[in-house]
């Protein structure tokens, strides 16, 4: 079926900067790998709103909690945009979400981790949404359609995300010697994991090449990565926070940031469902979608009546 | 799979203001058009993206097929008479 003409007409097509659209013919590994990334990518979302929402009836005022829940109910929305790319593709949504509880299905990693302090919420927006945001302004211009329509909206939202989150940190970082300490204390744990949310180092990311060659990637791990940190080293220096790196500096010759080893035995033992919040990230899903039960029968039911009252 | 889990998909357009066309926007899974509505004013509308919406079941769209684009639309091609810069005015004639 996938003959050699299928292929290079689709190479053709896609090193001409077209879209691919629904209905066109496409690799089955290129459908796998977009069904496999959009979905993660929209786990990750909806897990994404668990370690906010873990701190909406904490919130220090009203100002900051009425931000939180409009950025966690944002979460939701990119998690709902994103799903329904993935079934573009002809993936089943209740499958997807199936993956998801039982733990089969990815998502990232970052959301493993504990929001243990207030300061917690400024490093989220100001880092991991930073850093998600480098990624999906690269896939804006994905070479699948739904994918990259979904991602121009998600962008245009994210950018209130992170910049919610560097004027919580900014307020902690300008405030009391308390405030402060929990401010960088908040940069200390989320840095280097922030870092790690690009991927493997380019020589150790087999997938990469073959996700550049269909222009799904457009820009290597190691790349986005180093486009980060060039980025915010300045932006922790603008409110007097230290990045938690000795070997960080300026390098003049190259115009980037060094910086130092990333621990990659932590990275891959998280993936593997080690990290600090792995277990209770999944339970907490699982329970929300059980809790969620008795909405959609009711749902259910009030279409049911309207339906047998209409005939 | 239970019947509350397999909601139909519903494609959703949107009007972002009056005297324009309402334009697709993505989906979305619902039990009736008017929860999908109402779903849809949650999902695609939080930032004032519109003020009217439309919900298709996706099922009911038929879509031309991808494969046939060439001879599908090459009825049309050969008209170049269709367009107004088909036409030769004479120099210093306005209004046309």
């Amino acid at each position: 079926m996938e003959d050699e003409k299928h292929l290079e007409n689709f190479q053709n097509y896609v090193d001409a900067e077209k879209k691919i659209e629904p209905k066109d013919w496409m690799p089955e590994a290129y459908r796998k790998t977009l069904i496999r990334q959009i979905s993660q990518h929209a786990h990750s979302e909806v897990v994404g709103m668990l370690p906010e929402a873990n701190w909406i009836t904490r919130a220090p005022s009203l100002r900051r909690k009425v931000i939180l829940l409009a950025k966690v109910q944002d979460e939701a929305g990119h998690g709902l945009y994103l799903y329904s790319a993935a079934e573009t593709l002809g993936a089943d949504r209740q499958m997807l979400v199936e993956q998801l509880l039982d733990g089969t299905a990815k998502y990232s990693s970052i959301f493993n981790y504990p929001t243990v302090t207030w300061a917690d919420m400024g490093a989220i927006g100001w880092l991991v949404d930073g850093a998600a945001i480098m990624n999906q302004v690269m896939l804006t211009r994905t070479s699948y359609g739904p994918y990259a329509r979904a991602m121009v909206r998600i962008c245009k939202e994210e950018s209130f995300h992170q910049r919610q989150g560097y004027e919580a940190i900014t307020a902690l970082a300008q405030g009391s010697p308390e405030q402060k300490e929990m401010a960088q204390d908040a940069l200390n744990r989320w840095w280097w994991p922030s870092l790690m949310m690009f991927g493997p180092t380019d020589d150790n990311s087999p997938n990469s090449q073959q996700s550049m060659k269909w222009k799904i990637k457009r820009k290597s791990n190691d790349e986005l990565r180093q486009e980060f940190v060039d980025r915010t080293v300045g932006q922790a220096e603008a409110i007097g926070l230290t990045i938690p790196d000795p070997d960080l500096k300026w390098n003049e010759e190259t115009g980037h940031y060094e910086f130092g080893e990333i621990n990659w035995d932590e990275f891959y033992n998280v993936i593997k469902g080690n990290g600090p919040c792995n277990r209770e990230r999944l339970k907490a899903r699982n329970e929300a979608h059980d809790n969620g039960e008795w909405v959609r029968e009711a749902a259910n039911a009030y279409a049911k009546k309207k339906k047998s009252k209409a005939a | 799979m239970s019947e509350k889990d397999n909601w139909p998909l519903w494609e959703i357009f949107i009007q972002s203001k009056p005297g324009l066309n309402h334009k697709h926007v993505g989906s979305l899974h619902a039990p009736d058009a008017e929860m999908a509505i109402e779903n849809a004013r949650d999902v695609y509308t939080r930032r004032s993206e519109g003020i009217s919406i439309w919900v298709v079941p996706a099922n009911a769209i038929s879509a031309s097929s991808p494969e046939d684009e060439g001879s599908f639309y090459e009825p049309s091609n050969d008209k170049v008479y269709r367009h107004p810069t088909f036409y030769e005015i004479p120099d210093g004639v306005k209004y046309l």
